[in-house]
C-alpha cells in the first residue's frame, strides 16, 4: 500500500467519510459512478472494484463484460454537497480488464496514453476552458429561461448570479479554481472560466464542474444544461479552450519578437489544428445539436481558419502579454461543453503535434476586418454526418483514439444521425405542409 | 550491510567507496522502489548523492526517512555545504571526495542509531500538519487538501525559508515519473494559497523567474 493510498484511507477515517464514489466516464463523456464503503477501499486500491461493463456506453464487448475500476488516489476529494450526516468523497478511476490490462475503451486511459506520448517528445499540454451553460426552469422540451423580459421572468438577474456564485464556491471547495465568470450573451446563459491545469486534471475538472453546476442548480430547484444549442435565436454554449504547450518551465508557444509572439512550435500546432480540424470535429462536437451552434451570426466558429479577433475563425491568437511569456496561448473555439473532454483533448493534442512534427505550413491568418474568406478555406463540418465522414477517413483520429473507441463511436453516432434523419421536424411541417 | 543508493547511477567514485567500505549498494530509482528492491534482511540505511538537482536529493531523502524509516546519509561536494545549513530530511552528510574510513564509520553509526523520528505534528504558525493522519488544520479547523497539495505543503513546512525552483519542487514532491510538467507546481501553489486563505496566502511567496519560498 503506497503512501497516497494510505493518505486516502486515513482521511476517510479521520473525516468520517461513509461513501466513496468511484467515478469514470463512458465513451461519450457521461459521468458514471458507483459507491463503495470505507471497508472496501483497500480492495479497490489493490485489485479494483468489479462492475458490469455491458451497461456502459462503449464498454460492451462481445465475450466479456466484467471490468474493474481502479481508483486514482491523487483525485481523492471530499464532495462539498450532501455533507453532514453521510460524508461522501470521490475518486476518478482507471478501468482495467480482469487480466489487469488498461481497458482500451476507457477515455481517461486514451488521454493518458496520448499525454505520455507528448511527454516523450518533451511536451505537456495545459488547458483552460470556458464552460458555457444555461439555467432553465426545468428539463422539459420547451425551455423556460430564468431572466430577461419577454419570457417568463422567473427570477431577477441577481438571483441567477447567486446560483453562479454558489457554483464557484462549490468548485473552489472541489479544488477547481475559477478564474472568472459572467453572464453570457444569451438570456439565462452563464460562463465559468476554469484556471488552466495539465490536460488530464482538466478533463477530470470539466467532468466534475458539469456535475457541480447541475447539483447546485438542483439544490435551488432549477435546471442547468450544457446542451450546445437549446435556444434557436440565441448563441449556443461552447467550450473555448485556451491551450498552451510547455517544455519543463518554458511555454514553447512563445517566442520573443516573433509575429504575435508566436513560436514556430505554436504555428505548427495551429497548422495541425486547422489541417485536422474537420476530422476531429465529430468528437469535439459530438451531438446532432452541436452543429446548430456552429452557424454564422452567433459568434461561433465556422471556418478552418485562424485569426486575431474574428469570431468566425476556429483558432484565435490572443494578444501576447508583455513580460508574461508563460501566458502565451491559443484559443480553440469549436468544442462545445457537452463533449467528452478526455477524447477531445486527446485529439486536439494529436492534431497539434502532427502539425509540429510534420512541419505543416500555417495558412494566412484572418488578420484584418476583411469580411471575405480566402478561397479554398474549409468550413467546419455543417452536420454530424459530414463530421463522421471526415473522422472515418482519418488515420490520425483512428490511431489517437484506438480501434475500439474509434469504431464504437462511429457506429453509435451513425445510429444517432439515422434516428435524427428519420425525424420530421417542426421546420419541415411549417415550411412545406402549407405549400406543397 | 545493504545500502539503498540514489540516484540509481551515482558517481563511480561513490560506488567504489561503498564497496571499499564493505557495504552492499542497491540502486533505487525512486523512494517507492525501496520496498520492491529490499533484500531479505532489509536496508540498513540509504545513501543519497546530491547532483545538480538539490530538490530531488532532499525530496528523496525526506521520503526515504519518513515513509520507509531509513536513516539517510547525504553525499555532497564542498560547493553545496552552505545549502545544507537549514535543511532537514537527512541524518548525516559526507563530503566528496570520499574518505572510505569516514564512510564506514558514519554508515555504521547511522545503521545503529536508526532514523531520528519525525515529529508527529509539523507546525507553522497556526497551521498544523499531522504526519500520521495526513490531516491539515488551520487554527484547529480542518482543511481539505488533495494528496499532492498536502505533500507540497509538507515539503514547504519542512523546508522553509529557502527558494525552490519549480523543477526542484516537481522532483522533490511529485517524483520524476510525473508527466504533468513544471507548470503543475504553479497550479498547486495557487490552490494551496486559496485553501490557506487570503490573509495567509503570502506564506508562499513567488520569487520572480526562480520559484517559490515558504515562510
Amino acid at each position: 500500500m503506497s503512501r497516497e493510498h494510505d493518505y486516502v484511507m486515513r482521511t476517510v477515517e479521520e473525516r468520517g467519510v461513509r461513501f466513496i464514489r468511484l467515478w469514470f466516464t463512458d465513451v461519450l463523456g457521461m459521468l458514471k459512478s458507483f459507491a463503495i464503503t470505507p471497508a472496501e477501499l483497500e480492495t479497490a486500491f489493490e485489485e479494483g472494484m468489479r462492475f458490469d461493463g455491458s451497461s456502459i456506453d462503449g464498454f460492451s464487448r462481445r465475450h466479456e463484460s466484467e471490468m474493474l475500476a481502479r481508483p486514482d488516489p491523487r483525485t481523492f476529494q471530499i464532495l462539498p454537497w450532501r455533507e453532514g450526516e453521510f460524508g461522501a468523497a470521490r475518486m476518478f478511476c482507471d478501468i482495467v480488464t480482469p487480466e489487469g490490462e488498461p481497458f482500451e475503451g476507457d477515455p481517461r486511459w486514451v488521454l493518458r496514453r496520448n499525454l505520455e506520448r507528448a511527454h516523450e517528445l518533451g511536451y505537456s499540454l495545459y488547458v483552460g476552458p470556458e464552460l458555457e451553460y444555461f439555467y432553465f426552469k426545468d428539463s422539459s422540451a420547451d425551455p423556460v429561461v430564468l431572466d430577461r423580459g419577454g419570457y417568463f421572468d422567473l427570477t431577477p438577474l441577481d438571483v441567477a448570479q447567486e446560483y453562479r456564485r454558489q457554483t464557484i464556491l462549490t468548485l473552489e471547495r472541489l479544488g477547481i479554481p475559477v478564474e472568472s465568470s459572467h453572464h453570457e450573451v444569451s438570456p439565462s446563459q452563464h460562463e465559468l472560466d476554469l484556471r488552466h491545469t495539465d490536460a488530464l486534471t482538466m478533463a477530470d475538472n470539466v467532468v466534475t464542474a458539469r456535475l457541480a453546476v447541475k447539483e447546485v442548480a438542483m439544490e435551488h430547484g432549477i435546471y442547468a444544461t450544457f446542451m450546445p444549442k437549446p435556444l434557436e435565436s440565441y448563441d449556443g454554449s461552447g467550450m473555448h479552450l485556451h491551450l498552451s504547450l510547455f517544455s519543463g518551465d518554458e511555454n514553447v508557444f512563445h517566442e520573443e519578437g516573433a509575429e504575435f509572439g508566436l513560436s514556430k512550435t505554436a504555428r505548427g500546432f495551429i497548422a495541425g489544428l486547422l489541417h485536422h480540424g474537420r476530422e476531429i470535429t465529430a468528437v469535439t462536437n459530438q451531438w446532432v445539436n452541436s452543429y446548430k451552434r456552429l452557424v454564422t451570426g452567433f459568434d461561433a466558429p465556422v471556418y478552418e481558419q485562424w485569426g486575431r479577433h474574428d469570431q468566425s475563425a476556429v483558432v484565435l491568437v490572443p494578444a501576447a502579454k508583455r513580460n508574461k511569456p508563460g501566458a502565451a496561448r491559443i484559443e480553440y473555439r469549436s468544442p462545445d461543453s457537452a463533449c467528452n473532454p478526455y477524447l477531445a483533448f486527446s485529439l486536439i493534442l494529436a492534431a497539434g503535434l502532427a502539425g509540429i512534427e510534420n512541419n505543416y505550413d500555417l495558412p494566412e491568418g484572418r488578420l484584418g476586418d476583411s469580411p471575405s474568406v480566402p478561397a479554398g478555406t474549409h468550413r467546419l463540418p455543417s452536420n454530424l454526418a459530414e463530421a463522421l465522414d471526415a473522422m472515418e477517413a482519418s488515420d490520425l483520429v483512428r490511431s489517437t483514439l484506438g480501434d475500439h473507441v474509434f469504431k464504437w463511436f462511429i457506429r453509435n453516432k451513425r445510429d444517432e444521425w439515422d434516428r435524427y434523419q428519420s425525424h420530421v421536424s417542426r421546420f419541415e411541417l411549417e415550411t412545406y405542409l402549407p405549400v406543397l | 550491510m545493504f545500502v539503498a543508493v540514489h540516484p540509481p547511477s551515482p558517481s563511480q567514485s561513490l560506488i567504489s567507496a561503498l564497496l571499499a567500505a564493505g557495504l552492499q549498494p542497491v540502486p533505487i530509482g525512486s523512494p517507492s522502489e525501496v520496498t520492491d528492491r529490499a533484500p531479505h534482511q532489509g536496508f540498513a540505511l540509504a545513501v543519497v548523492q546530491v547532483t545538480d538537482d538539490l530538490g530531488l536529493a532532499i525530496g528523496t531523502a525526506g521520503k526515504l526517512r519518513s515513509d520507509h524509516g531509513l536513516p539517510v546519509l547525504l553525499v555532497t561536494d564542498r560547493t553545496n555545504t552552505a545549502d545544507l545549513d537549514d535543511l532537514d530530511g537527512f541524518d548525516d552528510f559526507l563530503l566528496s571526495p570520499i574518505d572510505v574510513a569516514e564512510l564506514r564509520v558514519r554508515a555504521a553509526r547511522l545503521a545503529l542509531v536508526g532514523v531520528e523520528p519525525e515529529p508527529e505534528v509539523l507546525r507553522h504558525r497556526e497551521l498544523e500538519l499531522n504526519t500520521a493522519t495526513y490531516q491539515a488544520t488551520l487554527a484547529g479547523e480542518p482543511r481539505d487538501l488533495t494528496y499532492m497539495e498536502y505533500e507540497l505543503l509538507r515539503f514547504f513546512v519542512e523546508n522553509p525559508g529557502r527558494v525552490w525552483s519549480r523543477q526542484q519542487l516537481l522532483s522533490a514532491v511529485w517524483g520524476y515519473d510525473y508527466f504533468g510538467g513544471a507548470r503543475t507546481v504553479d497550479v498547486h501553489v495557487r490552490r494551496l494559497r486559496a485553501k490557506l486563505g487570503e490573509e495567509r496566502s503570502s506564506w508562499i511567496t513567488t520569487v520572480r523567474s526562480v520559484g517559490y519560498r515558504f515562510g
